[in-house]
């Protein structure tokens, strides 16, 4: 070892900041230049015709976006989605502690559920509970095989907005059940052993170690669903409530201004997305644990993230 | 004569076809550490499980403190407990585990404090109170905030050490709680544990630290193929093994 050497290569003194800053040629990525005039391009073909074609009618647009009868279309979807989501949730997560619980009759009963109401179409079901009165006529409360509290008409009992929230609450049970368990499942099992062995109950273990850890993992995919819900409720146009479709619908059927109402219900839709979008952001925010790697809404949406922050607070750790 | 702190009669376990556990019998003093030690796959973390009912045995009696664990007998029958009994015993028994298991979601005093206040029901501020008490024994004080992450494996076995003390066992259990260290961060656990051992607590601790075991244990068996071999004292058995498997294994690792 040639030690004596004063400069090795891992020399200690400091090295002034000219020396580090290199004079080389960038490589020239041709391609993605090729690409971006191309996205350019187009993006400017479409702005010009979104302002210059005249069939677009944007004063309609601009008419009708605020008008009573859509913002009434609007309040019921935006009331469908969080109701249903909302009730779909609780499903999803009673179905999944069913389906991983050790009572075999309990799990195979959350199998088929999830089973049938993921395998029929949703439009079926709407319609399907829309009539189930042709099925059971009479609907009452009381013990199987005892006596009767209380019956009632199961038309009068179903109007369409009961069966648009049972329709999609129950569709979406399904769904959220499987995302609800694979947050479980992804949670380390040493989690929940060290919760039992330290006296907790099953109950305790699940609501105070393993569900606040799973929802972690649940949220993201949980705020898809609800984006695809508000969209989804447009399906209840079948059963002629007056959502924001089909408001727009009815509008359109009498004054043939197609178009231009597509483009409010369009842009009511972006809207709210972009607000459960936002909403989702926070969420996930508030849940990450730490709370040392935290990104900005802007770095989120262009993809950027700074480690800067991170690295410090690894570095603070000691064993890595 | 005193209730021994453990005593297993002829304890059996199978996992489907492969019995695991074949008859294990033991006897531990109240105030006395006793190591288990043998190669991997010998049963020995199963056994530490089935004391405090983690895994369910199937033949024979697991008595700590003279209660049986996770059954009633009745007349000669045996009743399984409810959940809620066997919590309640477990809350008497410690363990720390081989991947420290914090949780991870809490921060190191909302780990400690988490059990106590739910099991114990103790109040939040007494909770906090003995928690940062038991902290300090162990060195890591000014660390209540730090989330798990944020802390080296021997800080967060010291941690875990410290959140089962909380419950104020009787028992502790350790299954290999150095196994998952970086080495030169054994020695911090390791003294912890043996802090713990002077100041009387009865332990059974699964390990391959044989130093620690010729050091700290009153008792060592050493297990092979779901059977306790052979125990002793220390120095007994590392040194003067009679059976032909153990003399083979202390061969290898000492």
């Amino acid at each position: 070892m040639d030690s004596n050497k004063e400069q090795g290569p891992i020399s200690s003194t400091p090295v002034s900041s000219e020396a580090t800053i290199l004079n080389a040629v960038p490589i020239r990525h041709y391609g993605r230049w090729i690409a971006t005039l191309f996205l350019l391009l187009v993006a400017l073909v479409m702005a010009k015709s979104l302002i210059t074609n005249p069939r677009f009618r944007w004063g309609i647009v601009g008419d009708y976006i605020i008008s009573a009868p859509i913002l009434a279309g609007l309040r019921l979807t935006f009331m469908l989605t969080v109701v249903a989501q909302l009730l779909g949730i609780f499903i999803g997560i009673i179905l999944a502690i069913m389906r991983l619980s050790s009572n075999r009759v309990l799990a195979r009963a959350a199998w088929i559920y999830i089973w049938f109401f993921r395998g029929t179409p949703l439009l079926v079901q709407l319609i399907f509970w829309y009539n189930i009165s042709a099925l059971y006529p009479e609907i009452s409360i009381g013990i199987p095989f005892g006596p009767t509290f209380w019956q009632g008409n199961a038309n009068d009992l179903i109007t369409p907005f009961a069966v648009a929230i049972l329709g999609l609450a129950l569709n979406e049970g399904a769904y959220m059940a499987e995302i609800v368990r694979g947050g479980i499942v992804g949670i380390d099992r040493g989690q929940g052993e060290s919760a039992k062995a330290l006296g907790m109950t099953h109950m305790q273990t699940l609501r105070r170690i393993v569900l606040p850890q799973a929802v972690k993992v649940i949220i993201p995919p949980t705020g898809n669903q609800t984006i695809l819900m508000l969209k989804t409720t447009s399906l209840v146009s079948v059963l002629a409530l007056a959502d924001l479709l089909y408001t727009a619908q009815t509008i359109y059927a009498r004054t043939f201004e197609t178009m231009p109402l597509l483009m409010v219900v369009s842009l009511w839709y972006l809207g709210i997305t972009s607000v459960l979008t936002f909403g989702q952001f926070f969420l996930e925010r508030h849940f990450t644990e730490g709370k040392h790697v935290r990104t900005s809404f802007t770095q989120r949406i262009t993809g950027r993230v700074s480690m800067r922050g991170s690295s410090a607070k690894l570095g603070d750790g000691g064993s890595q | 004569m005193i209730e021994p702190a453990l005593r297993v009669e002829g304890v059996r376990k199978s996992y489907g076809h492969v019995e695991v556990l074949k008859g294990i019998n033991m006897q531990v003093k109240p105030g006395e550490v006793a190591c288990l030690v043998g190669p991997s796959g010998s049963g020995k973390s199963t056994f530490l499980r089935c004391i405090n009912h983690l895994e369910k045995i199937n033949s024979g009696r697991l008595y700590v403190h003279g209660d049986l664990v996770g059954y009633e007998e009745k007349k000669g029958r045996l009743y399984e407990l409810s959940d809620r009994e066997v919590c309640r015993k477990r809350a008497e028994i410690g363990m720390v585990f081989q991947s420290f298991n914090l949780f991870q979601h809490m921060s190191v005093l909302e780990n400690i404090i988490e059990a106590p206040m739910r099991v114990l029901k103790i109040s939040k501020e007494e909770a906090v109170m003995y928690a940062r008490e038991l902290l300090e024994l162990v060195g890591l004080s000014g660390r209540e905030e730090s989330f798990p992450k944020q802390l080296s494996g021997g800080q967060q076995q010291r941690v875990a050490i410290t959140r089962a003390l909380a419950m104020r066992p009787k028992l502790m259990l350790f299954d290999e709680p150095t196994s998952a260290l970086d080495p030169e961060l054994v020695g911090e656990v390791l003294t912890a544990m043996q802090d713990l051992a002077n100041s009387g607590m009865t332990m059974i601790v699964v390990t391959h630290e044989m130093g620690f075991a010729r050091k700290v244990a009153d008792t060592v068996a050493f297990m092979d193929a779901g059977l306790i071999v052979e125990s002793g004292p220390p120095d007994q058995l590392l040194d003067h093994p009679q059976h032909e498997r153990t003399k083979s294994f202390f061969s290898k690792v000492l």
